[in-house]
């Protein structure tokens, strides 16, 4: 698996969308930090950029690295390798050059801008690590929706229909959830909702750091436990790693049983 | 020269003739307070010196210096009461003060101050208390320099820091106060001056205005408070430079105003409150040069707010900025600046060219609703939020701010 | 060699292996033969462990190759279409599934033989068809296994790569291997294959030597012989 990854890794470190992904990255950093001057608000920003942007790239991104090689993945499913070593090989490939990306892109110029000396350092890694989380889950889910359709335009507008559905329409049902509801006492099911999306998941993790005196502003009880400790933050954690495992491991159950 | 000399001198033997000095230590003659108020003329000096002194009740009826050396315990074993002046013109200097006695029908204070003028309660240490300073329809006195120290778990069972009751003209600077009820409370108290203080860790307010009129409070900290700090039906109070911070929960913020009139509100700063301001029935006020930041909501405007005005005042990173609960509106914000404003200047006169809407349709959503605070900034959210401010429906429509600053204020 | 028993196998509702039972023995070349939709990529695919069979057991030098990799390095495969990752290098690419498989320096004996040499550090996107499959070829013979698989060997050769691919083939099967082919050139099956397989519909319709077939059909040449199998059957 580990020889996989290195050459998926490679390829994708050589391909052209690597560096658009990382040079959209650099510039987003550079003119929030250069042109606007003013880190607190730059973290603010990212975080939207980041829960928005990171798991539309990652599907995409692992969408199209599935179909475009295919063929090469038949000229190793030919070689004697493990059918899951090389799907997760494949898989951590993409992620990992995203998230590499990811990492350079806004880290050169927060570094440059003095992130090391500053209160933000914290902000930005929990936005770092987030959005690396959100690129493993989006990336997984991308290689199951390609796994699971030969068809490349399929493909496509499943893994579109995927981003549009997690990142937007599901808030809007929720909330309208919650406001036909809200004679019943909300505040689990609101936590439940929040922890089947992976961007809602993400959106709270850093909701916790941003504005945490605004979520302590409501009253249940089961907030208060979840936003008040760190509870809410080890458990956002553990559920964001169930979010990787649970398609990774389908990754695999579905590239045992893929026909080639 | 001579003339001085023999002038000073002069002073100084009748200070000594008429001013004694009396000395309290656990072997001299008089070995407590009790005793040494006791043989004490007026206008005498008690010196206190180190030792533990175990003695409630002590009542001071003539006016008297006390002064305590190396801070002397004064240890009221729970038994109720401990210093009650009732004299003009005492003044109180370095004692520490310990077990102050509750009740739940008499105030039991460390040190009362009952109808009398001049006083002065200063480098006062108290701790383990009920009511700690506790100013009653007295008025002329400082109390200055002092630190409370409580451990107050329950509201119903614990009392004020410094309580001041139908006193007027008091000044109130450099204490320190936490852990008890109130930090600072003021009710029928005009005139008075509260300057410098530190307030935290108190259960309820850090300050309490009740039906007080013509205050000023500046430069005082009130940090992690249980509610903030509460001014309520009083009058023309000034509010300068004050720090609220840190005050978080579901009905804290750093400031509450309710029935307020005719206040300034000037160059404050609220930072990491659930709600900055929570403004309730409250007129003619102005909000100027105050920083909001990374507060929850930074104003909200619960209904019969009239003719207030918001002037150059930084609004920072707040969840919220303001949020208004009706769609009238009568209150003028001008030249603020807004972290969230995402305007242009094309003329480059450091003032947007498209105003500011402060009120977001979200705001009014969680208003509603307050388990969807969960979705705060989905994009979702923010996409009806921008439908809302292409074309206000539910939030008032000539709430805006038609100059928004570009570069944050200052002053 | 391999030998094959009652393999099933359905695409949807489409049956396209309907109990195939097959044996190869070691030494010689085979053709696999059919027309299109007859099953012969499927069948090719799952003795590689492509293709996951519904039903049936495959054997290779009698191990079942049911959810095993190791056995592949015994097999030499060449796919019918092949897309490399566009930006590698030839020269990477080989050094690749060197690193993938096992060590060996076959490759620069075949890199002589195609006239790959001013190739070697073009990416592969960049190459055309025929240079592709050529690099495909040598990616194929420098591994010294004694199956060896060939899909569609001959698309997009020119004359020349042509009859060198036809004496590296001969040249194997004089090392004692087994060689398995599908080719829709019938000039090249009669020249290079020893025997041949005849799928139809999913099951093996003949399998034996092209004289066989011919005497079978009684028609003078292989081309006809087929012919006449297709014409017959759809008759």
């Amino acid at each position: 698996m580990l020889k996989i990854l290195k050459y998926s890794f490679y390829d994708l470190m050589r391909s052209r969308w690597s560096y658009v992904y990382f040079a959209f990255y650099l510039l987003l950093g550079v003119v929030l930090l250069f042109l606007n001057n003013d880190l607190s608000k730059a973290v603010i920003t990212l975080m939207n950029v980041i829960i928005v942007l990171v798991p539309l790239i990652g599907t995409i991104f692992g969408v199209m690295y599935y179909y475009n090689s295919k063929e090469f993945t038949e000229l190793l499913l030919a070689q004697p390798l493990k059918r899951p070593s090389i799907f997760l090989g494949q898989y951590l490939g993409v992620a990992l050059s995203l998230s590499m990306s990811l990492i350079l892109g806004l880290g050169i110029p927060f570094v440059f801008y003095g992130l090391f000396k500053s209160g933000a350092i914290w902000d930005f890694s929990l936005l770092l690590i987030t959005g690396v989380f959100l690129t493993l889950i989006f990336t997984a889910l991308a290689f199951n929706i390609a796994l699971s359709n030969e068809n490349k335009i399929k493909g496509f507008g499943y893994a579109i229909l995927l981003w549009l559905l997690l990142a937007i329409i599901y808030d809007g049902v929720f909330l309208m959830t919650l406001i036909l509801f809200e004679d019943y006492p909300l505040d689990k099911l609101s936590l439940v909702g929040t922890m089947l999306n992976p961007i809602d998941l993400s959106r709270t993790l850093i909701l916790l750091k941003l504005d945490i005196s605004a979520l302590l502003g409501y009253t249940g009880a089961v907030f208060k436990q979840f936003f008040g400790t760190n509870f809410g933050l080890i458990v956002s954690f553990s559920v964001l790693v169930v979010w990787v495992m649970l398609p990774v491991w389908r990754i695999v159950f579905k590239s045992k049983k893929k026909d080639f | 020269m001579n003339k001085l000399i023999t002038f000073l001198t002069v002073i100084f033997m009748a200070k000594l003739m008429y001013a004694q000095n009396i000395e309290v230590c656990s072997t001299c003659s008089v070995s407590t307070l009790t005793e040494a108020i006791a043989q004490a003329k007026d206008f005498d000096t008690i010196i206190v010196k180190k030792g533990t002194y175990k003695e409630h009740n002590i009542t001071i009826n003539k006016p008297l210096i006390i002064i305590g050396e190396n801070y002397p315990v004064i240890d009221g074993e729970l038994k109720g009461e401990i210093i009650t002046i009732i004299s003009d013109d005492v003044t109180i200097d370095g004692l520490f003060v310990i077990n102050v006695g509750t009740s739940y029908t008499e105030d039991y204070a460390a040190i009362r101050v009952r109808k009398s003028k001049n006083f002065v309660i200063q480098n006062v240490v108290l701790e383990n208390l009920f009511f700690g300073i506790y100013i009653e329809k007295s008025n002329y006195g400082k109390i200055y320099h002092n630190k409370i120290i409580g451990d107050a778990v329950e509201e119903y069972n614990s009392g004020n820091g410094i309580q001041l009751w139908y006193s007027n003209y008091i000044e109130i600077e450099h204490n320190f106060v936490e852990h008890v009820r109130d930090g600072i409370y003021l009710e029928f108290s005009d005139h008075c001056i509260i300057k410098n203080n530190v307030s935290e860790q108190n259960l309820r307010y850090g300050l309490h205005f009740m039906f007080s009129n013509d205050d000023l409070y500046q430069d005082n900290t009130f940090e992690n408070n249980g509610a903030g700090v509460a001014v309520m039906f009083s009058k023309k109070i000034k509010m300068i430079n004050n720090t609220f911070k840190e005050n978080w929960g579901t009905a804290s913020y750093g400031m509450l105003l309710k029935e307020i009139n005719d206040a300034e509100i000037i160059g404050n700063t609220f930072q990491e409150n659930t709600i900055g301001i929570n403004i309730e029935g409250s007129n003619r006020i102005v909000y100027k040069n105050n920083n909001f930041i990374n507060n929850g909501w930074a104003v909200k405007v619960r209904g019969a707010c009239y003719a207030n005005s918001f002037l150059e005042n930084n609004f920072l990173y707040n969840s919220f900025d303001i949020s208004y609960n009706s769609k009238v509106n009568d209150n003028v914000f001008d030249r603020n600046y807004w972290s969230n404003y995402t305007g242009y200047d094309l003329d480059k006169d450091g003032v947007g060219d498209v105003p500011y809407r402060p009120v977001k349709l979200f705001s009014y959503i969680v208003n509603r609703t307050p388990e969807t605070i969960i979705l705060l900034r989905s994009l979702f959210i923010d996409i009806i939020d921008f439908s809302e401010k292409v074309s206000p429906v539910f939030t008032p429509d000539n709430l805006l701010d038609n100059n928004p600053l570009i570069k944050k204020a200052t002053w | 060699m391999v030998s094959i028993e009652n393999l099933h196998k359905k695409f949807g509702k489409n049956q396209v292996l309907k109990g195939v039972d097959l044996s190869i023995n070691e030494g010689g070349i085979f053709a696999v033969l059919g027309p299109n939709g007859s099953g012969k990529t499927t069948l090719i695919k799952s003795v590689l462990g492509m293709v996951i069979p519904d039903k049936g057991t495959i054997e290779v030098q009698g191990n079942n190759i049911n959810k095993s990799s190791e056995y592949r390095h015994k097999i030499d495969y060449l796919p019918q279409i092949a897309n490399f990752p566009s930006n590698l290098k030839v020269k990477e690419l080989i050094k690749m599934i060197k690193d993938l498989r096992k060590p060996t320096n076959e490759e620069i004996h075949l890199i002589e033989l195609f006239k790959l040499e001013p190739f070697l550090d073009k990416k592969l996107g960049n190459l055309s068809g025929g240079t592709k499959q050529k690099v495909n070829i040598v990616l194929t013979f420098m591994f010294d296994s004694p199956l060896i698989i060939l899909d569609e060997p001959t698309s997009g050769l020119d004359p020349i790569s042509l009859i060198r691919l036809k004496d590296l083939i001969q040249a194997e099967k004089a090392k004692g291997k087994t060689i398995l082919i599908t080719s829709h050139i019938m000039s090249f099956v009669e020249e290079v294959s020893d025997e041949i397989v005849f799928l139809l519909e999913g099951k093996i319709y003949f399998k034996g030597t092209i004289q066989d077939l011919k005497t079978k059909t009684k028609q003078p040449d292989f081309d006809h012989a087929i012919a006449s199998i297709l014409t017959n059957n759809h008759a």
